[in-house]
């Protein structure tokens, strides 16, 4: 099969072998890498052929990056971080700025899909296993860049300076006065003031609109740095370094541009139909994206009913809530984010794809996902015992994830798999009885039975019939490549 | 695929759990009603804006919205004095209605986002006479609430009528009508509406336009995408 | 799936890609650019402003700020007004050629009654705010001075009409602004409509 390369599609648009262009090309180039830069990126960079649906995200969150970066810049231009005016110029950019409502649209709605094509992207990483060697890095830096938004995202939502800014940024501020010694002067070098103040906000201000942006641009940067050394995963899991022909060229891959860059445009302008959907029929998302509450300006002096943070943090918060102990549920919250980062070494199984470690990992995974989905719908609710009891188990099956991800990282014996239940459901047990609270007898034990039938499945299951956990032959080629 | 699904109907779910409060007529506002809308500003500049300011609205923009001219505003809806680029701020100062109710009366812009239409047109029916208020009125849904019932003369006075819980307490069942109003009830419950109305356009008065070029907009992502899909075919061909 | 390229198909696509893509570019853009435009609030406060001038006398100089500009009504006595045509010969634009007026201001005045002159404040070389020099042969300024506006940064000047001098800094006549009579004690600068 003739080897693809740029050449067969470039000649179309613009010659730039010839002519004026083609000199002015060659000036640059023998003061700066230009076209050593977009030979060895973009048209002779070669990337699987395979890539499906789940490889658009990266692109996207690219691009969800520049829509912040770029709206952005333009609420700056009118926004005032002042206490006493911050508010009203939200409503000034809303309705006597030109197009100020959509600028600023498209910069929360913008905040709330950039998590969800963030969360979809990592989700990919956990079903082809990107994370695995070499690409640890690459998913440290990935991690660091979730834990980074995640950060700004808490910033900026403070500056509307409604009710739910005010009283969300006090809530979690005060969770690190838990850390015990230092908590108190934490909170308040945080805050630079007693309580959440006019002084925080303008903090908040710089550090969202200068500081974070700028870690998150060289984050980014590092991410794509690291990618392109050691080059893509696929959804087979296949590297396609390990076979190439002749000329260096892997069999299995094809040239960035113009394959990715036009199968990306295109699903670049899926997103955007969906992105513009949201943004001109349903911006607030009834109250997910933008909650009423946030539509009265701060009062220090009045709580809202119910304080929670947006949909994004829904499942970190539901882990923290969980756990009636202050210091532990931070504890655990901050666990279940490590666990994030300690991934490649927690699953040192060599099948990289779930589509080749059999189908009970496959289940596996599909179960994190709901298990996390769950937790966000429970983080967004107003506490109760049924909702906190509920988020325990699921937080518990959260991590159970990574437990029984490492047990499947080889093939185990019967008596360990047993072991391991065992051990896990005497555990779980353990934790209950601590906190036993005779009225709810009879809740406990029906919740006990998440964490039982999860062990059960995952754990007993494979112990005593091992098809289930057998893996597929990994092939040596991709497969299901090419036109689509 | 099955994956995909599963995703959707979680992302979804959580909308079918924001639905209305249970117990509250629907407001149902359509706020392409012209009408309406003109209506329900003379309502509020005649009967709110005494206590309430709309601070983010500017009358100009009401007349560009609403299709009234600077002299229709200036005669029907702007207090002498004031300029059409104007804010409609009440004349009542802060300090004195502090004095007067005990606290402000708040600004009424962005009301129908923070509260919801449906709460509005609810309250606005819900006041009721209640001789132990310094107002003489109360309100169901906002119980000791420091307004006034300003629409009794249009309404007429009413007075609720609880029944009895198995813990003791007492919920509210409905009214009953002690003197009649200048209005039917269907009358007031047109006055009530073109108030919610108007106020859920000042909530956000770019609304209407808003989805109308969002109509336009993805109507051009489709054409873009017809072109990007066919040349991204056309270019993979190569890719075996 | 054909194995054939069309190169002419392949380079219609590409183009009408292209196209279509630089148009949505461009509609992407129209917003940002445009937001930059003055807001409603900014068109609000640079609204018309009222000028009471019921007592302004012979030489007197009423000052208020329209658009954040310092705006002046000035009060020309006869014999200024008579002078006016004789300083001709020293300045740039005489017959106000430059489009610094209204045209119902572009006369011998520059204002729509001989006796009120109406002029934004700001020198047209680097936008000091020049002294109002009424008295003709002020040694403040010069030994043959007309009375005008003398700018103070950098030695521009201009007559009662608020014409510049040749052989000054600055390049054009004093702005004067739209601007109409509401009543004979009420100047409203900012708008015309209406006006002679």
């Amino acid at each position: 099969m003739a080897k693809i390369t740029s050449e067969d599609n470039e000649r179309d648009l613009i010659d730039v072998t010839g002519g004026w262009l083609g000199g002015l090309r060659d000036w640059i180039d023998e003061r700066f890498p230009m076209t050593e830069f977009w030979e060895k990126h973009v048209s002779q960079y070669y990337a699987p052929k395979n890539f499906n649906f789940w490889y658009f995200f990266g692109s996207i969150a690219l691009l969800m990056l520049v829509n912040q970066i770029l709206t952005g810049i333009f609420l700056a231009m009118n926004y005032k971080p002042d206490a006493n005016e911050a508010f009203a110029s939200v409503e000034y950019i809303m309705r006597d700025v030109n197009w100020g409502w959509l600028i600023r649209y498209m910069h929360s709605v913008g905040a709330s899909l950039f998590f969800v094509v963030v969360y979809l992207h990592m989700f990919r990483g956990v079903m082809y296993g990107s994370y695995k060697k070499p690409r640890e890095l690459l998913w440290i830096f990935g991690a660091l860049i979730y834990l980074t938004l995640m950060a700004e995202a808490f910033m900026g939502y403070l500056l509307p300076w409604g009710q739910m800014s005010y009283w969300g940024a006090q809530v979690i501020i005060s969770l690190f006065g838990a850390i015990p010694g230092i908590g108190e002067s934490l909170s308040t070098w945080i805050r630079g003031d007693f309580t959440i103040s006019d002084i925080t906000l303008n903090r908040f201000f710089a550090l969202h609109v200068v500081a974070v942006p700028l870690v998150l641009i060289g984050l980014v940067m590092f991410h794509l740095i690291a990618l392109h050394e050691v080059g893509s995963n696929n959804p087979d899991g296949v590297e396609i370094k390990k076979n190439k022909d002749k000329n260096g060229i892997p069999l299995d891959g094809i040239p960035f541009h113009p394959y990715y860059t036009m199968k990306d445009i295109v699903g670049v302008t899926v997103f955007a139909a969906v992105f513009a959907g949201i943004v001109f029929f349903a911006p607030a998302m009834h109250g997910m994206f933008l909650e009423p509450a946030n539509f009265e300006p701060a009062n220090a002096l009045k709580t809202p009913d119910d304080i929670h943070p947006l949909w994004y943090f829904g499942p970190f918060y539901a882990i923290l809530r969980s756990i009636p102990d202050k210091l532990t549920g931070v504890v655990s919250m901050g666990g279940a984010i490590l666990m994030l980062f300690l991934l490649p070494w927690i699953d040192k199984n060599p099948i990289k794809s779930l589509r080749y470690r059999g189908m009970l990992y496959r289940r596996l995974v599909i179960v994190f996902g709901l298990t996390f989905a769950v937790l966000g719908y429970i983080g967004m609710q107003a506490a109760s015992p049924v909702y906190a009891e509920v988020g325990q188990r699921f937080a518990e099956l959260y991590f159970l994830f990574f437990v029984t991800s490492w047990l499947y990282s080889k093939p185990r014996s019967q008596g360990m798999m047993v072991a391991v239940f065992i051990i896990v459901m005497g555990l779980i047990t353990v934790l209950d009885a601590i906190g036993w609270d005779p009225n709810e007898v009879q809740l406990k034990l029906y919740s006990w039975l998440v964490p039982g039938v999860y062990c059960a499945v995952f754990m007993l299951l494979p112990a005593f019939f091992p098809k289930l956990n057998q893996p597929e032959q990994v092939p040596d080629r991709v497969t299901t490549g090419g036109s689509h | 695929m099955k994956k995909l699904i599963v995703l959707a109907l979680l992302i979804l779910a959580p909308l079918a759990a924001s639905a209305e409060e249970s117990g509250m007529s629907p407001a149902n506002v359509d706020i392409s009603n012209t009408a309406s809308l003109q209506r329900g500003a003379k309502y509020f500049t005649s009967y709110c804006m005494g206590c309430h300011s709309a601070h983010y609205v500017r009358y100009n923009r009401l007349g560009a919205d609403l299709g009234l001219t600077d002299t229709e505003l200036e005669n029907y809806l702007m207090p002498a004095g004031a300029k059409p680029a104007d804010t409609m701020d009440s004349a009542m100062p802060a300090a004195d209605s502090e004095k007067w109710f005990g606290r402000s009366p708040p600004d009424l812009s962005l009301e129908a986002r923070s509260r919801g239409t449906d709460w509005i047109y609810n309250y606005l029916k819900s006041f009721y006479v209640d001789p132990k208020s310094a107002t003489g009125a109360n309100n169901v849904l906002l119980p000791n609430a420091a307004m006034p019932d300003v629409l009794w003369e249009l309404q007429g006075l009413q007075k609720p009528v609880f029944k009895k819980n198995e813990d003791g307490g007492q919920t509210f069942d409905h009214f009953e009508q002690v003197s009649q109003g200048k209005l039917t009830p269907q009358q007031f419950d047109q006055v009530a509406y073109d108030i919610t109305n108007f106020l859920s356009y000042i909530g956000e008065p770019v609304q209407l336009e808003r989805r109308n070029l969002g109509l336009k907009v993805i109507g051009f992502l489709i054409l873009f995408f017809l072109f990007a899909y066919m040349l991204k075919r056309e270019i993979w061909k190569n890719v075996h | 799936m054909s194995d054939e390229i069309d190169q002419s198909r392949r380079h219609f696509l590409t183009v009408a890609t292209v196209v279509v893509g630089a148009v949505g570019a461009v509609m992407v853009a129209v917003p940002f650019v445009s937001s930059m435009e003055p807001s409603a609030r900014a068109k609000a406060l640079g609204g018309p402003v009222d000028i009471d001038i019921s007592k302004i006398e012979p030489g007197g100089q009423v000052k208020t700020k329209w658009r954040g500009k310092p705006t002046w009504v000035v009060q020309r006595g006869q014999d200024a007004i008579a002078n006016l045509k004789n300083v001709d010969g020293r300045l740039r634009d005489p017959a106000s050629k430059e489009d610094q007026q209204p045209k119902y201001c572009k006369n011998e005045y520059r204002s729509i009654k001989p006796e009120l002159f109406v002029v934004v404040g700001i020198c047209t070389h680097l936008g000091c705010s020049p002294l109002y020099k009424p008295t003709p042969n002020d040694p403040e300024v010069s030994m043959d001075w007309p009375g005008g506006f003398f700018c103070p940064c950098h030695g521009s000047k201009y007559d009662l009409a608020g014409r510049v001098f040749k052989g000054v800094p600055a390049p054009l006549n004093l702005q004067v602004p739209p601007y109409k009579f509401v009543s004979d004690a009420v100047i409203r600068v900012g708008d015309d409509q209406g006006a002679a």
